[in-house]
């Protein structure tokens, strides 16, 4: 039986405890008439003994299915002939990988030796017994759940309270499950990453120069042992989130102030939708426009003006990268622009400052916090930007910081080695973690300043 | 030079002298609309060099509204329109040819709460004389920065730390840093928005001084909902309830002897 | 009055510089919004006219002889012949009628390069379908090769040089000829809405990518949807401030800015290798990018409760109900509509996102359209990553088009956001 069905039968003895619970509560009042009598309305009954037949249930089936593979697959290893057993760790997991192959049916029985086939069936038949013990342990567990709630069931038990505590409880369940996310990126990243360093030293790969993840497929190869000096990989994040900055931060805060403080209230209604929809655009999309539109045409300008330009210019991805964060900064600049109290914009003007100078002097002095915090954001925006790089910027780890020149960036390295097929524990894609460990602290720590910085100016105003 | 006052409108219904010898700023028959609603009803009054003029009035009758039309800033709020005529010696302040930004040069603000820049104190009280180019180096500057600071009677607290935020100053020291400001420009008028509804009874007297001593070379208008400041630091005092400009009179003759119904209710204490 | 004068012609001789700088500053920012406004047009305007001409596709119609000594020479008619053989011949045989001037193997292999090789099977599917037909001969519509296709789409150029160009002047001849009679034409391309992908650039189509974009999104929707709002509801009804709250606060905010490519690394550390989940399922895509929207819908569900009046709680509270009945029958009904249009700007978010789900595999080359959540799939976005990726010419007028589908989703998506947000949400 799968465990959808499974989980599906939960739901209906779930239903029938309500049931049960509520007729229960009910009935020691003396019916719909009694209900003044309970502790709680009798719905909460229905709840309650619900919630005591699915909850152990649930917990004890998780626990299970767990466990079970583990399980099953070392009472399959202790049948083998003793000529099997005294086989090394590596033949045991391909012997392993083996019967399990066989049971799934991903390989035909009779392609398989006979040991394997014998183990494949003793498999199949423990799993059959474990499952059907599980529906019978599933059914004791419920209906004892049951049992006893049914016995609890006073007219002077709080329901109603018990049953709030659960959901309560879940509540709070769901609003950490924000903290399991984080610890499970530090964790998993970090753990990769570490296994990487056993391979590369850490000093060798932040400030090696060179980087050529190219590993040798058999140990006696020679000359393709692979560097992993990250520095070109962080010159080339650098050179295009720069490049994207000197977009982004000036047409974005420009317009978020012509918005904020010249247009009227219609051309703002009318223009300011349509620079969001620059927000909510994939960035694959503009990776595509990137690569094909405005790479080739940056190469032509290039060419016709005598200068060399790599087709995937470091130079077209920035730009667009730049052009996709304008409505992030302006977005972010209009909020703190208008943050900024009406009564310092009407002490500068009452003594005749004109708009701009307004705006300027006072407007945007008072504004600086909050936009630079906008601007740290933006920039940990470009740093982890992945498509528009990818599709635009190149693999070539080149140690320039010529613009017109192609370049890679972390992001780029993270996908080129995580995709496609190799094996999951060489250097090379353990090299991806130790670059995502790189941008996951750089950026938190990116975040960390300017959400500070932001909350900081906000609050002064508030 | 002196400019003969303009008329007062035939229906003019204030009660009291609306005109003044020596008046600066003079409105006649101002209305202002907030899109339909008429906040300010037919408004004629005169203020006159070295006096003060209070304008007191229950909550919203509209005292603020009327201040802040005549140095224009009103113009910041959407749908605001004022009709009527308000002119600066003679000449009409909304007229299309008037710029507010020299207009604001000569007729200065100081609002209810006090609204330093978040810069220094120094900053602060140069910034009008910076961006209007008054003064030609930074010794002359230093001497506008010098004397304003001291005519608004906060040089001694702060002349040794010039450099430190303007928002760090107590909320009296504000309010004087926001007057200084204002007189760093050298205007001719400055207009006080209750300028000391957000400040504690010392801080409030200082400031009331201060005017006192301000008065001898501005002409000061003055809205406050304090009938006892008022009387401290005003020579004449125009009543508003509800959008109309009531009475207006030498202030002893008003808080002695009104000689409106809807005044002599206000004064003692019937409502407001 | 001599200083006051002194002053106002300080002030006047300013004037004019001061307005000129004004200007200035007026016209940047100007400049600067019609640049983003530029930017929009641009983008769009290149997406459409590369894109639009993929909705049409160029068919050949061709004369087919159902030659029995080809099809079934033993006259035997059972379903296992009839299933193998060999249907191209037929379809060449028809175009050496047509152009029997082609006579060398170069030359004939031109010729039959013309027809897209999903010509065999469609002959295959009309006898199949009615194996009477053998003997007799029948007029079919096929997909034209993609070269074809863009030749008469004008993205060829035919004055090139014959060395430059991806088609000779014999076939460019043929076309003509074909072109000429009615026999070759565009018409609406429904094998783009219908098919999944291809390497024949003719054949490929978005369906599968569509169908694993609603899988995936459909588990992200599941999932995000009920934690969100309950960690929401937590945050702001009930949990008390202190350190705890303070902490899991700043752990959604940072998440909120995490780049999106770290949490395919996670979805590959942790589902794939560590849970032994399936590579390339909506199953695990769809959990990746739960993890993802869950902080923008955790941030816009809390404003939306934050915006409901303490007065409702209050009342609530007074009549006698428990916290938990005032947050579901009052504060929660209330937040609703600013809830589902945050929920909708994180979908909308989850749809467009590509990164994350290269991680965990949702790269593969995958024809069949996915009938589950396991089956291996690829999403929108990852197939329009595909697509610009390949080298055939007509790929390029493909994605675009994919590109104009995935715009056609989100546009929607944001109009029902923005719809939900001006009917129903409130003021207080």
């Amino acid at each position: 039986m799968s465990h959808s069905v499974l989980l599906l039968a939960l739901v209906v003895v779930a239903v029938l405890a309500y049931w049960v619970g509520k007729s229960r509560a009910l009935s020691l009042v003396g019916g719909g008439r009694g209900i003044r009598n309970l502790h709680s309305l009798p719905s909460y009954y229905g709840f309650m003994a619900a919630l005591w037949c699915a909850i152990p249930a649930l917990i004890v089936m998780v626990l299970w299915v767990s466990a079970q593979d583990t399980v099953i697959s070392k009472l399959v290893l202790s049948r083998l002939p003793s000529s099997v057993q005294s086989l090394d760790a590596g033949q045991l997991s391909l012997l392993k990988n083996d019967i399990r192959n066989v049971v799934s049916g991903a390989i035909p029985a009779e392609s398989a030796s006979p040991e394997v086939q014998a183990a494949a069936a003793g498999y199949r038949q423990l799993r059959s017994i474990a499952d059907l013990s599980l529906v019978a342990v599933l059914l004791l567990v419920s209906g004892l759940g049951l049992f006893l709630a049914r016995a609890r069931i006073a007219p002077t038990l709080r329901a109603r309270n018990s049953v709030e505590g659960v959901v309560e409880f879940m509540l709070m369940a769901c609003s950490t499950l924000a903290i399991f996310v984080t610890v499970g990126i530090v964790l998993s990243v970090l753990y990769e990453a570490l296994r990487f360093f056993h391979a590369v030293p850490v000093h060798e790969f932040v400030f090696g120069l060179k980087w050529s993840p190219q590993i040798a497929m058999r140990a006696d190869q020679v000359g393709s042992s692979g560097a992993f000096g990250a520095v070109p990989l962080f010159l080339g994040t650098a050179v295009i989130s720069g490049i994207a900055m000197l977009v982004a931060v000036p047409i974005g805060l420009f317009s978020a102030i012509y918005l904020a403080e010249y247009a009227d209230r219609r051309f703002r209604s009318a223009v300011k939708p349509v620079l969001e929809i620059l927000a909510g655009i994939p960035t694959v999309v503009y990776g595509f426009f990137a690569a094909l539109t405005l790479g080739p045409f940056i190469r032509q300008l290039g060419e016709s003006m005598g200068l060399e330009v790599a087709s995937e210019s470091a130079l077209s991805a920035g730009l667009v990268m730049g052009i996709m964060i304008i409505p992030f900064v302006s977005s972010l600049a209009d909020d703190m622009i208008t943050a900024v109290p009406q009564s310092l914009r009407d002490g500068a003007y009452a003594l005749g400052a004109t708009r701009s100078e307004t705006i300027r002097q006072v407007v945007l002095r008072a504004a600086l916090p909050g936009i630079v915090g906008g601007v740290l954001l933006a920039i940990s925006r470009a740093i982890g930007e992945t498509m528009i790089v990818v599709m635009a910027a190149g693999l070539a780890a080149n140690m320039t910081a010529n613009p017109l020149a192609a370049l890679t960036t972390v992001t780029v390295q993270i996908v080129t080695l995580l995709t496609g097929d190799q094996e999951f524990d060489s250097p090379k894609t353990l090299a991806a973690f130790a670059l995502g460990l790189v941008l996951f602290c750089v950026t938190l720590l990116l975040n960390v300043v300017a959400l500070r910085v932001v909350r900081k100016y906000r609050e002064q105003y508030e | 030079m002196n400019t003969a006052n303009p008329p007062v409108p035939e229906n003019c219904s204030t009660v009291g002298v609306v005109t003044v010898e020596n008046a600066v700023l003079s409105a006649r028959g101002v209305d202002v609309y907030y899109g339909e609603k008429r906040a300010i009803k037919d408004v004629s009054v005169d203020i006159a060099r070295n006096q003060v003029l209070a304008m007191i009035g229950p909550s919203g009758c509209g005292k603020s509204t009327f201040l802040r039309c005549l140095n224009r800033m009103n113009d910041t709020i959407e749908g605001c329109r004022v009709t009527g005529s308000i002119t600066l010696e003679g000449q009409d302040i909304y007229d299309r040819s008037q710029d507010v930004v020299p207009l604001r040069a000569r007729i200065g603000m100081v609002f209810q709460k006090p609204n330093p820049f978040p810069k220094s104190i120094y900053e602060n009280v140069a910034y009008g004389p910076r961006i209007h180019g008054l003064a030609a180096d930074r010794v002359e500057l230093d001497e506008i920065v010098h004397t304003s600071l001291q005519r608004a009677g906060l040089w001694d607290e702060v002349k040794d730390r010039l450099t430190q935020p303007g928002t760090g100053l107590s909320g009296g020291q504000q309010q004087r840093l926001c007057i200084a400001r204002t007189i760093a420009v050298n205007p001719e008028i400055i207009l006080m928005d209750e300028p000391c509804s957000a400040l504690d009874p010392i801080a409030t007297a200082r400031i009331e001084d201060l005017i006192d001593e301000l008065r001898e070379q501005y002409a000061i208008a003055i809205v406050t909902h304090s009938m006892q400041q008022a009387a401290r630091v005003s020579q004449r005092t125009a009543y508003f309830h509800l959008g109309d400009l009531i009475e207006v009179g030498e202030t002893d003759r008003i808080f002695t002897n009104p000689r409106h119904k809807l005044t002599e209710d206000y004064i003692t204490g019937r409502f407001g | 009055m001599n200083k006051a004068e002194q002053t106002r012609a300080r002030v006047e001789a300013g004037l004019k510089r001061r307005y000129a700088a004004e200007r200035r500053f007026r016209a940047y920012g100007l400049g600067a919004v019609l640049l983003g406004l530029a930017f929009v047009v641009l983008l769009f305007s290149t997406l459409v006219s590369q894109g639009w001409s993929a909705f049409r596709q160029a068919y050949v119609t061709l004369d087919v002889q159902y030659d029995a000594a080809i099809i079934d020479p033993e006259g035997t008619r059972d379903t296992a012949t009839l299933s193998t053989a060999d249907y191209a011949a037929l379809v060449r045989a028809s175009l050496k009628a047509r152009f029997p001037e082609a006579q060398s193997r170069q030359e004939t292999k031109a010729l039959y390069a013309l027809v897209s090789s999903s010509a065999a099977q469609a002959v295959q599917a009309r006898i199949l379908g009615d194996p009477s037909r053998i003997g007799g001969h029948e007029r079919l519509t096929f997909l034209a090769n993609d070269r074809v296709d863009q030749l008469l789409k004008g993205r060829i150029d035919r004055n090139l040089d014959e060395d430059s160009r991806s088609l000779t002047d014999q076939q460019v001849g043929w076309i003509d000829a074909l072109a000429a009679d009615g026999a070759l034409s565009l018409h609406f391309n429904k094998g783009f809405f219908t098919q999944g992908d291809s390497r024949e650039p003719e054949q490929a189509g978005v369906w599968g990518a569509v169908v694993g974009s609603l899988f995936t999104l459909g588990v992200t929707l599941l999932l995000s949807f009920p934690i969100g709002v309950s960690a929401a509801i937590y945050l702001e009804e009930f949990a008390r401030r202190g350190k705890w709250t303070d902490l899991i606060e700043v752990n959604i905010n940072n998440l909120a800015a995490v780049p999106s490519i770290v949490f395919g690394l996670l979805g590959l550390a942790v589902f794939l290798n560590f849970f032994g989940m399936p590579r390339s399922a909506p199953l695990v895509g769809g959990i990746v990018l739960t993890l993802l929207t869950l902080p923008t819908i955790i941030i816009a569900s809390r404003a939306a409760l934050k915006a409901v009046p303490p007065s409702i709680r209050e009342a609530a509270l007074g009549m006698g109900a428990s916290r938990i009945q005032m947050v579901m029958h009052h504060v929660f009904p209330l937040a609703m509509p600013g809830i589902l249009t945050g929920t909708i700007i994180g979908m909308a978010r989850a749809l467009g996102e590509t990164a994350p789900l290269l991680m965990i595999g949702m790269v593969a080359f995958i024809v069949d359209v996915p009938k589950g959540l396991s089956d291996p799939a690829t999403v929108l976005p990852v197939q329009v990553y595909l697509w610009a990726d390949s080298a055939e010419r007509a790929f390029v007028e493909r994605t675009s088009a994919a590109i104009l589908v995935l715009l056609a989703f989100l546009i929607v998506m944001n109009a029902a956001a923005v719809y939900l947000r001006n009917r129903f949400e409130r003021r207080w």
